[in-house]
């Protein structure tokens, strides 16, 4: 076993906030499927048994996207100071 | 000819999503320094990720498009392998067992039974896991061929390349936290496949009273009718099957431990969100059976010779899709049902390169090097683990048998394995040499008892060995894993009462009633709010299950 001193220290602290992903996948969904919606065939209309699910599924998904975004807004993702010094010591150990 | 009209739209719905598999194993790359970071996401998840992950990671879709065909074939019965085939379990882990992982710092499942007994019991559970997991890897990756080429026309040895090399990517990248994210969006995006499904189909046969007059079979509407004891007519047997074997014996057996769950809530930031990991993953899977079992249903309803020819019970839900799915959101089930497919390869992989790196390499074969060391082992092991995938999938196409022969062989080594923890945590006289005696024992019992199952008349609708009746296969699986837990508990109770137990100091943190004197004080950790508390969240799931099953009963 290596000694605590030279064993580098976990970067853990560095993973990204899935939340923004989540949000940009699904508001990008929404605009894609919701726009499409406003151009909805009657054809593709009858065969969802008369529902107009492109612009449905893309209200939905938009707004769960948004959701995720405004929730990331209003709790970002704390850093705990210890684990910034650890992330920085990490970050170096990596790059030299 | 089941053959979707994909037009360009729903590539650029897929191309999406393609992409940002693979930027999250790149931007989850500048997260790992150490073995731990990539094996265990340096254990630093919040519980919503690793909760929503714990139950995605089950959520794949050989487990949607076989829970689809259950409904199509069982009905009503099938919620049983949710409501009492996975909470109850759920929400035991996280109140009672995951205290006992947790705490004592243990890196996988298998590390606990090293712990806990000896390097014998170690190394049957440790191999046994991984040579599954890699296995299992390769069916899911077979299987996602198979229905490629069923609904998009592509060759099998394309899609199960090309796949595989989307987990290589993300995994060997972002290790176990780009595992865990794809995880998480590909919750949201198979919820989003799923629901346009049963909102179409719902409103197409006239709601749910709709439902039930065309498919016009009160027995697909009842989950426990049927069960009686001596007499079954229910699809999955009687209820002592139902309740001992499928919802205690395989169900805890499953979810308390089997690596690749236990291993997302390994993975959250501390005590209180492991606990609140499978607590939390209980509540979409409360509610999933709607989205599985009703389009199963609708398919019966709507789809003329359901269950014969090409139209398989398994294939109710692509069916489903191409009926009532216009260009769009059809795209985006296509884009989960392919999400949920990687996600299950990705978690077998992930769980064995864990093991196989922690449990094989650095306990039995290259002690004591550095943590660099093991972090490139665990690179190298993840690119292996996934090449022999491949070979798996290559082999499955050419004989599709194997596959159900290997899940069958693997079903014996999991059957015994809840006894054997309940035991160890609870019994601290349980000797070193009792963990092994008792798995190996179990898994023996599971084997004869399949065998024997075909000879025995009671698994027989009707009653009797007949020539033309097909045995009770669900039956069997239920009733061999109770002979399982039983032949390993008798075994591991008599072999501790006849070896010397373990000095009481080496079970610290490991066995109720021995606390581990390191463990930092109680009270000094963060108290969680309220409406995080364990308790109330087990508390509330099991409520919902309880309400639910009194109105479907």
């Amino acid at each position: 076993m290596t000694s605590d001193s030279d064993a580098p220290k976990s970067a853990a602290a560095r993973l990204f906030d899935i939340r923004l992903l989540i949000g940009g996948l699904f508001v990008l969904y929404g605009l894609m499927l919701g726009i499409a919606g406003f151009f909805t065939s009657d054809k593709a209309r009858a065969k969802a048994a008369g529902i107009n699910i492109n612009l449905w599924l893309g209200i939905g998904m938009l707004v769960l996207g948004l959701l995720f975004l405004l929730w990331r807004m209003v709790n970002p993702l704390k850093v705990a100071p210890d684990a910034d010094v650890a992330a920085d010591a990490g970050g170096s150990d990596v790059h030299h | 000819m089941l053959r979707l009209d994909v037009n360009v739209f729903d590539y650029a719905i897929l191309a999406v999503y393609f992409a940002l598999v693979v930027l999250i194993g790149l931007l989850a790359r500048r997260a790992i320094a150490t073995s731990e970071d990539f094996l265990l996401s340096g254990r630093s998840l919040p519980a919503w990720v690793t909760g929503l992950a714990f139950i995605s990671a089950n959520l794949g879709a050989i487990e949607i498009l076989g829970m689809a065909a259950n409904g199509a074939q069982y009905g009503l019965s099938t919620v049983h392998f949710y409501w009492i085939g996975a909470v109850p379990a759920m929400i035991f882990l996280g109140l009672v067992m995951m205290p006992f992982y947790y705490k004592s710092r243990v890196r996988s499942v298998p590390e606990f039974l090293l712990r806990r007994f000896n390097p014998a019991t170690h190394l049957f559970n440790a191999v046994s896991f991984a040579v599954a997991a890699v296995l299992i890897a390769g069916v899911n990756l077979y299987a996602l061929a198979l229905v490629i080429k069923s609904l998009i026309g592509w060759p099998i040895w394309v899609s199960i390349i090309l796949s595989a090399a989307f987990v290589l990517v993300y995994i060997t990248l972002g290790g176990l936290s780009a595992a865990i994210y794809n995880e998480v969006l590909q919750f949201f995006v198979i919820i989003a496949g799923l629901v346009p499904l049963v909102i179409i189909g719902l409103k197409d046969v006239g709601g749910w009273h709709g439902l039930q007059a065309k498919v016009h079979s009160d027995k697909l509407f009842n989950s426990w009718s049927g069960t009686h004891v001596g007499t079954w007519n229910n699809p999955l047997g009687d209820w002592i099957g139902i309740v001992m074997g499928l919802g205690f014996v395989l169900s805890f057996g499953y979810w308390t431990t089997n690596f690749a769950e236990v291993q997302r809530a390994l993975s959250a930031k501390d005590l209180s969100a492991a606990q609140r990991t499978p607590l939390i993953g209980s509540f979409p899977k409360i509610f999933i059976p709607a989205l599985t079992i009703i389009p199963g249903l609708i398919a019966i309803a709507v789809i003329p010779k359901m269950g014969s020819g090409d139209k398989a019970y398994n294939n109710a839900i692509p069916l489903l899709m191409n009926k009532y799915l216009p260009n769009g959101t059809l795209g985006v089930a296509l884009a989960g049902l392919l999400a949920a497919f990687m996600a299950g390869m990705a978690a077998n992989v992930s769980s064995f390169n864990t093991v196989f790196t922690y449990d094989i390499w650095q306990t039995y074969v290259r002690k004591g090097r550095s943590d660099s060391y093991y972090l490139r082992v665990g690179r190298i092991v993840t690119v292996v683990g996934i090449l022999i995938g491949i070979a798996t999938a290559f082999i499955a196409s050419g004989y599709s048998n194997i596959m159900n022969y290997i899940q069958l062989l693997f079903s014996y080594f999991n059957a015994p394995l809840f006894a054997t923890f309940i035991i160890a945590m609870f019994w601290k006289r349980a000797t070193a040499w009792s963990g092994v005696a008792g798995l190996a024992a179990g898994t023996i019992g599971a084997a004869v008892m399949h065998f024997a199952g075909y000879h025995i008349g009671y698994f027989y609708p009707g009653g009797d060995v007949l020539a033309h009746a097909k045995v009770n296969a669900q039956m069997v699986n239920f009733y061999g894993a109770i002979v399982a837990f039983v032949a390993d508990a008798v075994v591991t109770v008599a072999v501790s009462l006849v070896t010397r137990p373990k000095p009481v100091e080496e079970l610290a943190g490991l066995v109720y009633g021995v606390p581990d004197p390191k463990a930092p004080d109680p009270k000094s950790l963060p108290k969680p709010s309220w409406w995080a508390s364990p308790k109330l969240l087990g508390g509330v799931s099991a409520g919902i299950v309880v309400v639910l099953s009194v109105i479907f009963v």
